[in-house]
């Protein structure tokens, strides 16, 4: 790789780094054909960690960089000082073909500034899937960023060659975009879901193939002044009626560049890992958005306790659960206890009565659960009640971290 | 007490075979001592004194699952585990597996759990680097990885589906594989110098990794939960990791003090308007966007578009080309386009004056034997090609639509009528009036002649209303 396509490579992938939204390369089982190479899974692979923890999978750049729009909080935009890089479409092909003969990432994940017009640009995102797979036989991973101004012809070619097509929200409100955003339109970016979404419903019920991985979005956490309750509401609306596989959360992070209008602070990490448990609950654990707002301060969630113990803290007077007797349900409402953790636990009780040595060996977080749950030889007594339960279930700065 | 020496590494056939024998011989886990023979000492020896005529032993999928994630994990201990839970499954506790509680099956389950991540993480941290080869012969490629157990068979065959096409070695402290294109073969270990010791995409790989990290965001111990240090002197990128996490810090302060940049006033007004024409402005842009898009499903020679003067009053709507219309790159041009054409001329219309496309614009067809069998169009794909279509109208704005067929209806209207009953003047969009009829290569299917007969007839009366109404509408706009 020569000097020239390295620096590009560099300034590319820079301006591609505040999106979130390829976190999951998963796509149902592919493997290479003769005299092709790639293959999917359905869970994706990360092929390296950076030190900020994040995953590496895919091989994640924009085309180009240079933007006719002015999004405040992106680093792209047409009023940003930032130096300006364009791939050309064959560049990206050869890249991505190199890197993956090497396993260094599980596939592609394509964005770009808007140049031109919208309907160029995405021409020319189809461009490179469409190359990938005809040229090389490439099976691999590919999301494409899907331009919501482009027209809905392009948006269908793009779903024959990718395995995930996404396009951002970004924020949460249509006042935040009006404001931050000024050329997109949140109703514009709302159709384009829709469309996906009845394309890859059309697809799937034909068994053809178009963006088999399903659409996802992200929206920026800490940028404009919604509150997390608008956030999941927002999100629990995206499942609803668009379908989306995913919703990333993205903290806003300082960028080089930036405008007066966004706040200068490091970026509400702590926020973003709360957002996606919360998430998760309404996507694994069968909570109601509202259920999970009722147990906000202020429309903000507990950024001390998981929203799950929050929630539960909230609604005592529904624990403990005994884990002999409990259904389903009520078991993935135990502060501590995963699903996974509950199945086993379902399955295990058929043969056996559960006792605490038992729990341990079936559950990583035990310490938190035994406020709320009875198992053979425990009961939780009155300390479900106590009036100092949350100080005590507090968790130490250092783990709080980890997504679960 | 019986002795069992098994083969270094993951015995999976020496312990099926000795656990055959110690079934059928009813000898208890407790009575039972597994030890490992030293490497090669007598070559392939039977294990232990396990006899090799025993019946083969039908154990419950999971447990026979489990047997085999588990072998490959280095604990001395793992056969008289796995011996201890086959002995209970096979005396009266078939659902073992199910009690996640059970101290023995726990902690299978924990081995089992790290067999599985290291092959996983073998999949994703083995780095492939290109030996030089001479021009035109196939691309080389080979890696040298270091995996916790005996990994190699069983996490191997993901790299034949994802790299097929390539000639590629991994060589392991446990073992080579070795993929020819053909065959995966395994040998003898290796060591690090048998591969090449860099790569020419390396350090464009190292710059992608050092771009991609957001100082704001460091977290290194998440890092290392994820990609433990060992891992680390396999990995290219890794080298830049401990120059990355030092300069964090700073990097964020910069950022932070250099605060806001006085934004470049870039009005690039012009552009702006320009972006929003950006939508095809003549027929032959429409059609060229057309030509150059895929099939949604594959198989198609090459689209075909539409044909006729870019205003022409009367448009007909087919479904979707055929065999002959496929090649040639025409609509209506194979037996129903003749038809059709025969049809017109009878009612004094000329091909030549009106404009005629297809709802699909592209040909799907089942393969029988030489023979291409047309294939109708699903829902989904009609709506595909709706936009493109409706784009036709606009262009061409004609004075009258006619749909031929069901499809052709289904494309305009986004309904399914039928055909028979809604036949003649009908109301398919809100600009343009509508007719509609049958497709011509309806015709062509009836069975008997008196039948194709009279459709045909009624076929020719419909083409002579469309050509009034065309008529009619034409000299009203022109009195207007
Ligand atoms: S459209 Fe907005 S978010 Fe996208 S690159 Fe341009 S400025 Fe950034």
């Amino acid at each position: 790789m020569d000097e020239r396509l390295t620096r590009k490579l560099r300034i590319l992938a820079d301006a591609a780094k505040y999106d979130a939204s390829c976190a999951s390369s998963g796509a149902p089982k592919r493997s290479a054909g003769r005299g092709g190479i790639g293959s999917t899974n359905r869970i994706g692979i990360c092929h390296s960690y950076t030190p900020d923890g994040r995953c590496v999978s895919l091989l994640k750049i924009l085309l180009t960089n240079y933007c006719l729009f002015d999004c405040a909080y992106c680093i792209n935009r047409r009023s940003s000082n930032v130096e300006r890089a364009r791939f050309s479409v064959q560049e990206v092909v050869d890249i991505t073909i190199a890197f993956y003969k090497r396993n260094y990432i599980e596939g592609l994940f394509l964005s770009s500034g808007i140049i031109r017009s919208p309907d160029y640009t995405m021409e020319q995102l189809v461009l490179v899937a469409k190359s990938l797979r005809q040229q090389h036989g490439y099976r691999g991973y590919i999301h494409l960023k899907t331009i919501p101004e482009a027209s809905p012809w392009l948006v269908e070619q793009a779903g024959l060659w990718a395995d995930r097509l996404s396009v951002n929200l970004e924020l949460p409100t249509d006042e935040g975009l009006k404001s931050f955003a000024p050329e997109k339109q949140a109703g514009t970016i709302k159709a384009a879901m829709g469309q996906m979404r009845e394309r890859i419903e059309e697809a799937e019920a034909e068994r053809r193939s178009f963006s088999p991985a399903g659409q996802s979005t992200q929206l920026i956490v800490g940028a404009d002044g919604a509150s997390d309750a608008d956030m999941l509401r927002t999100t629990a609306n995206l499942y609803d009626r668009y379908a989306l596989r995913r919703v990333y959360f993205s903290a806003f992070s300082p960028i080089p560049d930036s405008t007066s209008r966004l706040p200068a602070k490091a970026p509400p990490l702590q926020r973003e890992n709360r957002l996606y448990q919360a998430d998760w609950l309404l996507r694994h654990y069968e909570f109601g958005v509202e259920e999970i707002a009722s147990a906000t301060e202020g429309g903000m969630l507990d950024l001390e306790v998981d929203p799950k113990l929050a929630w539960a803290l909230k609604n005592r007077a529904r624990f403990p659960v005994d884990v002999n007797k409990a259904d389903r349900e009520m078991l993935l409402r135990v502060p501590g206890l995963g699903a996974r953790a509950v199945d086993k636990i379902v399955r295990a009780r058929r043969h056996t009565t559960l006792r605490l040595d038992d729990l341990k060996r079936l559950s990583g977080a035990l310490k938190r659960s035994l406020p709320f749950l009875i198992a053979a030889d425990h009961h939780p007594g009155g300390s479900t009640d106590r009036a100092d339960l949350r100080a005590r279930l507090v968790q130490p700065a250092a783990k709080q971290l980890a997504l679960f | 007490m019986r002795e069992i020496a098994l083969q270094p590494g993951a015995d999976l056939a020496g312990f099926r075979q000795a656990v055959r024998g110690l079934v059928a011989d009813g000898i208890p886990p407790e009575q039972i001592e597994w030890t490992v023979a030293e490497p090669s000492l007598f070559g392939a020896e039977p294990a232990g004194d396990a006899r090799s005529d025993a019946p083969p032993l039908r154990l419950p999928r999971p447990v026979a699952e489990l047997v085999e994630e588990v072998v490959p994990h280095r604990d001395p201990e793992r056969y008289a585990l796995l011996y201890d839970v086959i002995w209970r499954v096979t005396h009266g506790r078939r659902g073992l597996l199910e009690i996640a509680s059970d101290p023995v099956v726990h902690r299978l389950e924990l081995m089992r759990k790290s067999v599985r991540r290291d092959i996983h993480k073998m999949h994703a941290y083995v780095r492939f680097r290109q030996i030089e080869t001479a021009p035109g012969e196939p691309e080389r490629y080979a890696a040298w990885f270091e995996p916790d157990y005996f990994i190699l068979q069983a996490a191997t065959p993901f790299f034949v589906e994802r790299f097929r096409a390539m000639r590629w070695r991994i060589v392991t402290p446990i073992g080579t594989a070795e993929w020819d294109g053909v065959t995966l073969r395994f040998g003898p270990s290796g060591s690090r110098a048998d591969v090449p010791s860099g790569d020419a995409f390396e350090a464009g790989w190292t710059g992608y990794y050092e771009s991609t990290f957001n100082p704001a965001r460091a977290n290194p111990k998440l890092m290392q939960q994820h990609m433990a240090k060992k891992y680390w002197r396999n990995m290219p990128e890794a080298a830049t990791i401990s120059n990355l996490v030092r300069s964090a810090s700073s990097r964020v302060e910069r950022m932070l003090e250099e605060g806001p940049t006085v934004p470049t006033k870039r009005m690039p007004e012009g552009a702006l308007a320009a972006m929003l024409e950006q939508a095809p402005a003549s027929l032959a842009e429409l059609n060229a966007i057309i030509r150059s898009s895929g099939p949604l499903v594959p198989g198609a020679t090459q689209a075909v578009v539409g044909e006729g003067p870019e205003h022409a009053d009367i448009i007909f709507v087919g479904e979707q080309p055929g065999d002959e219309e496929d090649i040639q790159g025409r609509p209506f041009v194979g037996p129903a386009g003749r038809l059709l054409d025969r049809a017109m001329a009878e009612a004094g219309i000329d091909r030549k004056d009106v404009y005629l496309t297809n709802a699909v614009k592209h040909f799907k067809f089942e393969q029988r034997g030489k023979r291409r069998i047309h294939a109708k169009p699903t829902a989904g794909e009609v709506s595909h090609y709706r936009w493109w279509l409706m784009r036709e109208l606009e262009l061409i704005e004609p004075k009258l639509v006619v749909a031929l067929g069901g499809t052709a209806v289904l494309a305009l209207t986004g309904k399914q009528v039928p055909i028979t009953r809604a036949r003649g003047p009908a109301k398919l969009l809100e600009d343009f009036p509508g007719y509609i009829t049958v497709h011509p290569s309806y015709l062509l299917r009836l069975p008997d002649e008196d039948a194709k007969r009279t459709a045909y007839t009624a076929f020719v009366d419909d083409m002579r209303r469309i050509r009034d109404m065309g008529r009619a509408a034409r000299s009203r706009v022109a009195a207007e």
